[in-house]
């Protein structure tokens, strides 16, 4: 008798619980963007391909379906570290398989060399080089997100990546790297 | 030639955290003097020995993190620790009683945490407080002020009975403190609180020889030594008014009232302003920047809640004095002051 | 009238919190009058100055020029004019060290001077009241003036805001130590600036101006003193001794009790600022014409002989400037442009003098010592006692050194006005300021990435939805042409009669020879391309 008035009393209260849960699951519910729009936000829309994959997006669907945090050169640690607090993640090192951290950069076409083919036009992820068949191109600098795609089926090999320069506007306040010029005494 | 790169601010106020700490120390001397005047040469050597335990607790605790043992002296607050617990616990306890406090101050209490500036307790009150409810009797035995001694200690004495615990002629530290009427001594706020808890009316309590003066022998006197250090510390701009300030306003009002309604129950005001570690407290150990509130609206209610705390403990709980306590429970609180009085930033709806 | 405008009226000083009182030394350079600095062989003129974009050339290499002759124009960008300092040819147009704390390099306009010193002028405007405001705007913004207090923000396009105004507010406070240059354009030229001050209210719209001076100025007191009664609508406004009081926001805080909001503009609570330099240069640029080509810099520090003030040309080498007053370097000399508190080193003494430099300090090791190494932060709470933005600089410091920048955000680290009290007070030489500069840097780059990147998403989600959408009209255009082909077969066969075997054959044939055509045009593509 003991153990059937335990037993129902552990029932009636589990449903109890459960209830309250199921209640408040509905009523305090939060929104939230779709987890592969909140992991694409947090990734550097470079589109360079460098995970595998043919761009940000399909990569952050990758990650939704498990795959690992640390394919992506161009965020590098930062993006991983968001990455696995988004996820719930340990943060690992960049997975050196798909390239490494560098500055940024910015794709540069030799103009006098170029001889008008398209193929960089085609590669392009972002529509950021200009030009017609048979015409000069050139590349939207401010649109460019120095994927590097746009340098291998370059037939002419006239597409340079060259570091973003640092101007005044963006300069991040580095003392230690600013050029100290010996000058002559002048006494 | 070249030419240096730097950031600004180029001028920079050259007062340096040592700066700052030979202040304290300059301000401290007056109460110190005085506490050898009244309590004899047992102070020096327990100073001395907190300094030598200090400086050995730092070294190895900085050893032990893997930091430079170099950098252990350079901001003196092993220093400042030392010398508060040394002065706060009675002249005459035995030697190791400062060891174990100096060394529990400063490893655990504030290297535990993470050095300098992490600690989220007062070193010297958390040291105080370890060695008040372990060995209850070595601190509270306070040696009788030399006005009223029977027998008077010399140095060699004084040596003896801290690290043997008998004097050259072989008193112990209970005979030494057995008063001209015959009766062990007590400290004012001690005895107080044994009278009233035994039912004696105030001004029956009051009737004993260590109740001279204002607010008992040496005492008095002590507290307001520390009084006017801490009234250069303001001067100079080392600490501000705040905390002493709402220290003293929490113990004194509170008191005030209640001796109103109870006059023959309580202790007198003047007796809590001037008896016990009031004075050291509220202007040295309770203005501890590392543990106390940052904006001066956090330093006022700090330093109100501290004052609040010795009252309540001083009249309603199981110790006779209460600063260590009343300290150690506001500094918990501290982050909590700090969340609800942060000042309004510039531009963000604040009034000027 | 409210309570609080009526103690506005009647002159009534408020007070901010915190700030510090650094040794002034600017008997250093206050005690002579102004002087000229002879014409230097070369100016550096920068086309960008202000806080803006910079104008569009107007001159050559090899071009003669006058002193005042506009070097750019206003442009396409919005820019502000720069102007040639004397007369001579243009040497030289290209990248040079510019005056900026990066040491990084900018479009410089070199000048070889010729020595007549010639010099060309905009037509002098007698009766400011009598043209109309546009006008008025226009000359200020053609000779070439951004604010001369440190911001370098340009005077038309301030004034250009119409908003409700309750006062004008004429900075002369200069409460950095060391700089005099202020202090002594207001000794002795008092009455230009109040001209100046006048021809900014009637563009202002404005019934009022409070003239602000720290109360360690005297002789400037008096100076204006002596000339206010003549000027109702000009009052004056001594404000006590106190580092930063001349900061823009803590000037308003102290004059009106008002606050600036956070990210806000002092025209939302109804108020303009202007230093009394910019004032004296718009009754230069109206009533005399005189483009902005010189202004007043303090020369000082122990380091070199003749420490004082001195009209220099704008595009006025340093080294030049520093040789004319008997520069003496010692090793690792500091060589600061701006004051102590926020000024920033130069590592290269091309740079020229631009609008905004007010001081070049060129102190010795004994009386600005260089930083010591940071030491621990021992949670003093200094800083946050002298913050006058009523920061929390150590919990910001924490949070600038573990990159929390969601975290400095919330502190609200872009209402620090990187003032240095902090820094200065820091008994552990913490460069506190120097964290936040860079982590405010740090943010803002982030931001542009983020923008970046936001625009790159758009860029690439809209070329994949280009490619979708070429691939589906391909395939519906294929589709079409077969059925157009299979109604032509069905017509065909309808009307001729054919066996069908036949037109099986046929398809066949054609089939094979579109085949061969394709293949012929896919060989072309690919020597052609496809023009995308």
């Amino acid at each position: 008798m003991t153990l059937i008035t335990a037993l129902s009393v552990l029932g009636v209260l589990a449903l109890i619980f459960g209830l309250i849960l199921g209640f408040a699951a509905v009523r305090f519910r939060v929104e939230s963007d779709p987890i592969v729009d909140q992991i694409d936000a947090l990734l550097p829309q470079t589109q360079c391909g460098q995970c595998g994959y043919p761009g940000c997006r399909p990569y952050a669907e990758a990650i939704a379906n498990g795959d690992d945090i640390n394919k992506c050169p161009p965020g590098g640690e930062t993006t991983i570290k968001n990455l696995s607090e988004l996820m719930g993640v340990e943060a690992k090192p960049l997975d050196a398989a798909h390239g490494q951290e560098d500055v940024k950069k910015v794709a540069v076409i030799r103009e006098d060399e170029c001889i008008g083919c398209t193929k960089c036009i085609q590669a392009c992820p972002v529509d950021a080089i200009l030009g017609a068949a048979k015409q000069m191109h050139t590349v939207i600098a401010h649109e460019c997100t120095g994927c590097d795609l746009c340098v291998e089926p370059c037939p002419v090999d006239c597409i340079d990546m060259v570091p973003v320069p640092v101007r005044p506007e963006n300069w991040q306040w580095d003392l230690q790297q600013i050029p100290v010029r010996v000058v002559e005494s002048s006494n | 030639m070249t030419f240096k790169i730097a950031a600004s601010p180029h001028a920079h106020q050259r007062r340096t955290t040592q700066q700052v700490m030979r202040w304290v120390y300059v301000a401290l001397i007056p109460g110190v003097l005085l506490q050898t005047y009244f309590f004899g040469v047992g102070v020096y050597i327990q100073l001395a020995l907190a300094l030598l335990t200090a400086w050995v607790a730092e070294g190895l605790a900085m050893r032990l993190r893997g930091r430079p043992i170099g950098h252990a002296w350079q901001d003196h607050t092993a220093i400042v620790t030392a010398v508060l617990l040394a002065i706060s616990i009675p002249a005459l306890a035995p030697w190791w009683i400062i060891v174990i406090g100096t060394a529990f101050s400063i490893i655990v209490v504030k290297h535990v945490y993470g050095g300098v500036g992490q600690n989220l307790f007062n070193p010297a009150m958390a040291g105080y407080v370890l060695l008040l409810v372990s060995f209850p009797v070595q601190m509270t035995s306070w040696p009788v002020p030399n006005e009223l001694a029977q027998l008077q200690v010399t140095i060699s004495d004084t040596a003896q009975l801290i690290f043997s615990g008998f004097t050259n002629s072989g008193y112990n530290l209970e005979q030494l403190r057995m008063g001209v009427d015959g009766v062990t001594m007590a400290t004012p706020l001690d005895s107080l609180r044994n009278d009233l808890n035994h039912q004696l009316t105030l001004t029956e309590a009051l009737n004993k020889p260590i109740f001279g003066g204002l607010a008992g022998i040496g005492w008095a006197w002590i507290n307001i030594a520390f009084l006017l250090g801490g009234l250069v510390l303001i001067k100079q701009k080392i600490i501000s008014w705040h905390i002493p300030g709402g220290m003293l306003v929490g113990l004194l009002v509170p008191a005030a009232v209640y001796w109103m309604f109870n006059p023959d129950q309580a202790i007198t005001p003047m007796l809590h302003a001037l008896s016990g570690a009031t004075m050291l407290g509220a202007f040295f150990i309770a203005t501890d920047p590392v543990t106390a509130a940052t904006s001066n609206k956090g330093r006022w209610v700090f330093g109100l809640f501290i004052g609040f705390l010795v009252f309540v403990i001083r009249t309603w709980g199981g110790y006779p004095d209460a600063v260590a306590f009343a300290v150690l429970l506001a500094n918990m609180t501290v982050p909590v002051i700090d969340k609800y009085t942060q000042p309004v930033a510039y531009g963000h709806g604040g009034r000027s | 009238m409210s309570a609080a405008t009526k103690a506005i009226e009647a002159g009534h000083i408020w007070t901010f919190p915190g700030g510090i009182h650094p040794p002034e030394r600017k008997e250093l350079s206050n005690q002579s009058a102004i002087r000229q600095l002879p014409l230097a062989p070369h100016y550096h003129v920068p086309v960008k100055q202000h806080s803006g974009a910079p104008g569009d050339l107007l001159v050559q290499v090899g071009d003669k020029v006058k002193a005042g002759q506009a070097l750019t124009q206003v442009g396409v960008n919005n820019g502000l004019p720069v102007h040639a300092p004397t007369s001579g040819t243009v040497t030289a147009i290209g990248a040079g060290i510019i005056a900026h704390p990066s040491g990084l390099a900018d479009t410089i306009i070199t000048i070889t001077a010729d020595g007549d010193d010639s010099a060309t002028t905009l037509a002098p405007i007698a009766d400011y009241t009598a043209v109309s405001r546009a006008e008025l705007l226009e000359r200020i913004k053609q000779a070439g003036i951004a604010g001369l207090g440190g911001a370098g923000f340009p005077t038309a396009q301030k004034l250009a805001l119409q908003r409700p105004l309750d006062y004008l507010i004429i900075n002369g406070v200069e409460c950095e130590p060391y700089i005099s240059a202020d202090d002594r354009l207001m000794r002795e030229h008092a009455q230009t600036i109040i001209d100046g001050t006048e021809i900014l209210l009637h563009l202002a719209a404005c019934e009022k101006a409070l003239i602000a001076i720290e109360a360690n100025k005297p002789e400037a007191i008096s100076a204006f003193e002596a000339l206010l009664h003549e000027h109702p609508k000009l009052a004056l406004r001594v404000v006590p001794v106190k580092y930063p009081s001349g900061g823009e926001k803590q000037l308003i805080q102290l004059l009106t009790g008002r606050q600036v909001p956070s990210r806000g503009l002092p025209i939302d609570v109804g108020l303009v600022m202007q230093n009394v330099g910019t004032a004296y240069a718009v009754a230069q640029a109206v009533v005399q014409g005189k483009p902005l080509i010189e202004r007043v810099v303090t020369v000082t520090g122990e380091n070199v002989e003749q420490p004082g003030n001195y009209w220099v040309r704008l595009g006025t080498p340093v080294d030049y400037l520093l040789e004319q007053c008997g520069f003496k370097p010692e090793p690792e000399q500091r060589v600061i442009m701006g004051g102590p508190m926020m000024g920033f080193t130069l590592a290269d003494l091309s740079v020229p003098v631009v609008k905004i430099t007010n001081c070049i300090l060129v102190p010795s090791s004994q009386e600005l010592a260089p930083a010591q190494d940071e030491m621990a932060c021992i949670r003093c709470g200094a800083c946050a006692d002298v913050c006058p933005a009523q920061l929390l600089p150590q919990q910001m410091v924490w949070l600038a050194k573990a990159k929390d920048y969601d975290g400095l955000e919330k502190q609200n680290l872009f209402d620090c006005i990187e003032c240095g009290a902090c820094a200065y007070v820091c008994p552990s030489e913490i460069p506190l300021v120097h964290y936040y500069r860079k982590a405010k840097a740090e943010i803002r780059n982030i931001a542009r990435e983020k923008a970046k990147a936001e625009v790159a998403r758009e860029r690439f989600e809209a070329r994949q939805e280009r490619l979708e959408r070429e691939k589906e009209e391909r395939l519906e255009r294929h589709r079409k042409a077969a059925e157009a082909r299979k109604k032509a077969q069905a017509e065909a066969v309808e009307k001729g009669g054919d066996n069908p075997q036949d037109a099986v054959q046929a398809a066949i044939a054609r089939a094979k020879a579109r085949k061969a055509a394709q293949a012929a045009a896919a060989a072309d593509k690919k020597t052609e391309g496809d023009d995308a």
